[in-house]
């Protein structure tokens, strides 16, 4: 299955590649939008700054690229961390973004609190299962899953919350809107769960 | 809730896995990739890699070697030894990096850490911080491998580098380094409570009774240890098992 992985050139791209192939993808990785009329699946990978990443993304000609494949239907969707955050309405950070806006919702800094005293949120931390879906198949509910990460997504719309993970508050760590999906965590960091993820994710049968 | 995290240290120098006593007398105790293996076999939750002969070689860490590592390693990966510019993170994050470690390069240049952390974001840039406790008392920052004094106090250093964008402090007791005597919980405890990032304590691990102490005297995030794993039978696994057991949230 040709999975097609965006290159924005601001991440870390080799340790998503390597576990999909890992997980019997064909990971395709590429800097140019032309390159998704093949793919079978897309990812969207990312660390770093909202606002750098969607000035590149919008330079490439990846919005509305991601935009059009999200629209079709018949390609799920996967961002991973900043990726994940790229599919919000607007990010906060460099003082107010717009987002791809495919899952509605805002990009907020996460505030240290006595509960939660350190921010990035770095670590091993648990993935709360808020309903049932196939890209948890196989992933015991709480299981621990990596996450690095400054800001957090607040969907609006509570029907999108697929996980959440007790950081202080019950930071959302999984969203899903039709087959579009994120997540807060690296899978591709998070070895024998985030494995089964991704495998669950290429296995989906888009809806 | 989010878990303590227990990291191998590997230090890299001349195409082979060191360790030394003080930041001096290095062993040689292996080569890297079986080394990586053995922890990606154990599950460990992180590694942190560091080329200690990159700076006095006045060099970057080889992202060539650091892609073939990364290849063989699903765990997050943090990566430091000569970082100078905003195109080395760049470089050691394309080469499979999920973490730049930042040390002599920040004290030179403290304003890389504030364009490094706009550019890729704070969750990936650790200041790298090591130490030292002079006879007089003072404690102070060193830089080059524990060569050169940077005439910096360490938690003035620490809060300085988390407000300029710095996302995690990897803290290193020179005098404790390799001598399995305990961290210095006192200096980790003064860094932990003056800034609001995760603190890796790092230098000093000889049994899993100094790493509850680096816990709970020392209010560290993640305990950082090498000569430990190299040179005694102790493990990361079993270490979780008996932090576990003392009520610390551990990913078992």
């Amino acid at each position: 299955m040709s999975v097609l992985i965006v290159d924005h050139r601001l991440c870390n791209i080799d340790s998503v590649a390597r576990a999909v192939e890992k997980c019997g993808g064909d990971p395709v990785v590429s800097a140019a939008p032309q390159a998704v009329g093949k793919a079978e699946r897309l990812i969207l990978p990312g660390v770093g700054n909202f606002a750098e990443a969607m000035a590149v993304l919008h330079k490439t000609g990846w919005v509305s690229a991601i935009k059009d494949t999200a629209a079709s239907g018949a390609v799920p969707l996967l961002g991973i961390c900043l990726g994940m955050q790229l599919l919000a309405s607007r990010g906060e950070e460099g003082g107010g973004t717009e987002g791809l806006d495919l899952i509605p919702g805002e990009v907020l800094k996460l505030a240290p609190s006595d509960a939660a005293p350190r921010v990035p949120h770095i670590g091993w931390n648990e993935v709360v299962q808020r309903r049932a879906d196939p890209v948890f198949d196989g992933v015991d509910d709480r299981k621990d899953f990596y996450f690095v990460h400054s800001y957090h997504f607040v969907p609006s719309d509570p029907a999108t919350v697929l996980s959440t993970t007790p950081y202080g508050q019950d930071l959302v760590s999984a969203v899903r809107k039709g087959n579009t999906f994120g997540v807060q965590f690296h899978p591709e960091k998070s070895m024998k769960a985030g494995a089964q993820l991704l495998r669950n994710f290429l296995a989906l049968q888009p809806c | 809730m989010l878990k303590i995290r227990i990291i191998p240290v590997l230090l890299y120098k001349n195409h082979s896995l060191v360790k030394g006593v003080g930041f001096r007398s290095w062993r040689r105790i292996g080569t890297a990739v079986p080394a990586i293996k053995v922890y990606e076999s154990r599950q460990v939750d992180e590694l942190i890699f560091l080329d200690i002969a990159a700076t006095p070689e006045e060099r970057m860490v080889d992202h060539i070697e650091i892609d073939q590592l990364a290849d063989e390693c699903s765990m997050p990966l943090t990566v430091g030894g000569g970082v100078r510019t905003t195109g080395d993170f760049h470089r050691l994050l394309r080469a499979g990096a999920d973490k730049v470690s930042v040390n002599t390069g920040a004290i030179a240049n403290p304003g890389l850490i504030d364009e490094a952390s706009r550019l890729y974001g704070s969750q990936c840039v650790v200041a790298s911080i090591d130490f030292m406790r002079r006879a007089d008392g003072c404690i102070e920052v060193y830089g080059g491998g524990g060569a050169r004094a940077a005439g910096k106090n360490p938690v003035a250093w620490a809060r300085e580098a988390a407000d300029r964008g710095a996302g995690e402090i990897l803290l290193t007791s020179i005098d404790r380094d390799g001598t399995m005597t305990g961290y210095d919980t006192g200096l980790i405890r003064r860094v932990a409570e003056s800034v609001s990032v995760p603190v890796i304590a790092a230098g000093g691990a000889g049994n899993y009774e100094h790493m509850r102490q680096a816990l709970s005297d020392g209010k560290a995030d993640a305990l950082a240890a090498a000569s430990i794993f190299h040179f005694t039978e102790q493990t990361p696994v079993e270490a979780k098992r008996y932090l576990a057991a003392r009520g610390f949230n551990i990913r078992i």
